[in-house]
């Protein structure tokens, strides 16, 4: 399968510690947009994310790739974030380390300096001629759990993962569509009969 | 539980505790038959299944390395996963979705009744509908199918809805929740299905049917069933006169030991089966055991599947529910004038967050697929399920190249899609599109198969020994000894889900066993 099977945690974090940072590679940081779903559960919308072995330039790069791979309009870049948490940890493999480097630094050459301050159209037409390369797969496979699998992602996209503690779905809305009319109860019997 | 003697040689031995192994264990302990079941996976229960799609796939697939070849697209998005089963007790019984249909009875004789289909290795089984009636019956007392033996059927969740309506509409008529091994009221000591969906993650409620809570504890209070989780058989042994007489396996620390047997039932899953019996090659047997035909690991089936997702202006939430919510009968039935022969259902089918983005097309990425995302909750969704077309090319070989952690060569799957396959898809995919557009969907789009989870054939039964591996009981043609037990020895694939067909043969195949062994046939 060319998803790995990971999980990953990244919480929008409280008391962001300086001296946390202090060693990292690279820090990424931003704040949840007031009124959006994540901003209204998360303990604090600051949220940061420490490197260890990409660089500043890197960590940007990867960002803005899993941007343009999965361009959502409204998530927020914490979810991304991940994305670069995930790549970063593959770095601590000395062969995996060597792929994305060199990716990385191609695709900068490619975009004539930053690929993360081009455009999405560009990046998308970048994206595109680079397809078939490991370096690609290995950040576009990375993609599919880092940014679709975690708590935020759920709420974001509407999803309310785990039910078995809440008592499944059957007084929960399991079906609570009303814009079609229902099946008749020999199609679908009623749990009363 | 009991515990047999590695020297034992009176217990019956089963490789595999899902279906066909889980259910032959049951019914061979209730008769009294001394039962080893080595299980390469691990024991889980209702307690340890996690409802986390990517945790749970990690706690019950089978992700030992298998590679794969041929055309179909697997190759290329996932060439070492070509079926999404289980290494678990219980085997794929934990995952499944609990669709429960008999075939029909046409089914049973494909080849006389579609006529030679070119490139397809067609035959008809060696049993008709009516001899399997009886064992059908038992199988959904015992399962608790739903629309039979009084059990009421389940209620539909929001994606049945879209499915109901927008099939109706199309003209469809045989629409409904489907028979179901999902408890819609409290029944056999399990309780009643609660809607979570994460049918395919275990049932934590236990409502649907599976050997693990069912077969496997029902044959432990007998005291006849010694259960040994986390042991691969690595290969089974047979003496001068070619009768199978133990296994060897690895245990759960990597020993190696050997166990010996009366009667030896393989029931590993159409891809694991063959390769146990390949791997089991020695100067008797040079092709591997049962192979005097040349058709093990050939015939290789999947079912025709594809998926077809759309969506909605309004809010669907088609995770809510049980997976399976919903069933079109219509176009199941063998209709020519279609372009291909055999027929397929169309079932609902929900996947989390998490497998939606990594199944809903593999490799894919860029503005539409984002777009995609962006309407999970208004998106429903259905999996198409025909009959495929066995052909001898498609089958699990040895790779010689690539070896398991235990040294032992792993199964290639190869597969190539018969023009009927095709022709049946595309159908599929333009009737399913239709009953999407008649209920209001804003954007269809088609999905291509996922690893597969019905795998079956590579074993196949035949009336004449040359033309496949066993009899109608599932006894190896060549050694009397060794039976298949699982859906490998379907002789067609037909367009019903099989885990009722499974476990009805082995309710069939423990009363022969039973009875071949008092008679000292055994």
């Amino acid at each position: 399968m060319d998803t790995p099977i990971i999980r990953h945690h990244i919480k929008p974090c409280t008391g962001l510690s300086r001296r946390r940072f202090l060693g990292a590679a690279a820090v990424l940081s931003g704040t949840l947009a007031i009124g959006t779903t994540l901003a209204a559960f998360a303990p604090s919308r600051a949220w940061a994310l420490a490197t260890t072995h990409l660089d500043q330039g890197q960590a940007e790069t990867i960002l803005a790739m899993g941007k343009a791979l999965y361009p959502h309009k409204d998530l927020p870049d914490a979810v991304y974030a991940i994305l670069v948490k995930d790549i970063d940890a593959q770095m601590g493999d000395g062969q995996q380390a060597a792929l994305l480097t060199e990716g990385i630094a191609k695709l900068n050459r490619q975009a004539g300096g930053a690929f993360a301050r081009l455009s999405l159209e560009k990046q998308t037409d970048l994206l595109r001629q680079i397809e078939g390369e490991s370096f690609f797969q290995a950040v576009r496979g990375q993609c599919v759990t880092s940014i679709y699998d975690n708590d935020m992602a759920y709420r974001h996209f509407g999803y309310e993962g785990e039910v078995w503690s809440r008592g499944g779905y059957l007084a929960r809305g399991f079906n609570d569509l009303h814009w079609l009319p229902d099946p008749p109860e020999q199609a679908s019997p009623s749990m009363k009969s | 539980m009991a515990k047999f003697d590695h020297t034992d040689d009176s217990v019956v031995v089963i490789i595999g505790s899902g279906a066909g192994g889980g259910t032959l264990a049951n019914e061979l302990c209730q008769k009294g038959v001394k039962v080893v079941v080595l299980e390469a996976g691990a024991r889980q229960s209702t307690e340890t299944f996690i409802q986390d799609e990517w945790k749970s796939f990690s706690q019950l697939a089978w992700l030992d390395k298998r590679t794969t070849s041929g055309s179909w697209r697997i190759t290329k998005d996932f060439p070492n996963l070509p079926a999404w089963i289980c290494k678990t007790v219980g085997g794929t019984t934990t995952h499944w979705a609990g669709a429960s249909l008999r075939f029909q009875e046409h089914e049973f004789r494909a080849r006389t009744h579609y006529g030679e289909v070119k490139d397809a290795n067609l035959l008809d089984w060696p049993i008709t509908l009516k001899e399997m009636e009886p064992y059908y019956a038992r199988a959904e007392n015992k399962m608790g199918v739903t629309r039979t033996n009084g059990v009421p059927g389940l209620p539909g969740n929001n994606n049945f809805k879209i499915m109901y309506n927008g099939a109706s509409r199309l003209g469809y008529k045989k629409i409904s929740t489907g028979h179901m091994a999902i408890n819609s009221r409290a029944r056999d000591g399990r309780g009643a299905c609660i809607q979570q969906g994460f049918c395919f993650q275990g049932c934590k409620m236990g409502a649907k049917w599976s050997t693990l809570y069912t077969e496997i504890p029902l044959a432990e209070k007998t005291g006849k069933l010694d259960l040994r989780a986390e042991c691969h058989v690595a290969r089974i042994e047979h003496d001068k006169a070619g009768k199978v007489t133990g296994v060897v396996y690895f245990d759960k620390d990597g020993k190696e030991q050997r166990q010996a047997a009366r009667v030896v039932c393989v029931a590993g899953n159409s891809i694991e089966s063959p390769r146990l019996l390949l791997l089991s090659e020695s100067a008797k047997y040079p092709d591997g055991l049962a192979n005097s035909s040349g058709q093990v690991g050939r015939n290789y089936l999947r079912h025709t599947t594809g998926s077809v997702y759309a969506v909605f202006d309004e809010p669907v939430h088609f995770y809510r529910g049980t997976t399976m919510a919903g069933i079109v009968q219509d176009e199941a039935e063998h209709n020519d004038k279609r372009g291909f022969v055999g027929g397929y259902e169309l079932e609902t089918i929900a996947l989390g967050l998490p497998f939606y983005a990594a199944f809903l097309n593999p490799g894919g990425w860029g503005s539409d697929f984002a777009s995609y995302m962006d309407a999970y909750t208004r998106t429903a969704g259905l999996w198409i399920v025909g009959e495929d077309m066995p052909r001898e090319s498609n089958r699990i070989t040895l790779n010689q190249d690539v070896k398991d952690q235990h040294g032992l060569a792993v199964a290639n799957v190869h597969f190539d899609d018969h023009p009927n396959d095709e022709a049946m898809r595309e159908h599929a995919f333009k009737q399913s599109t239709a009953m999407y557009e008649a209920a209001g969907a804003r954007k269809v789009f088609r999905t291509p198969p996922y690893p597969s989870t019905h795998n079956l054939g590579t074993c196949r039964m035949s009336a004449r020994a040359e033309d496949g591996v066993c009899n109608k009981h599932g006894q190896a043609h060549d050694i009397a000894n060794l039976f298949i037990s699982d859906g490998s020895q379907f002789t067609t694939g037909a367009t019903e889900n099989p885990t009722l067909t499974i476990v009805s043969l082995a309710i069939r195949q423990a009363e022969y066993i039973a009875d071949q062994m008092q008679r000292r046939q055994l």
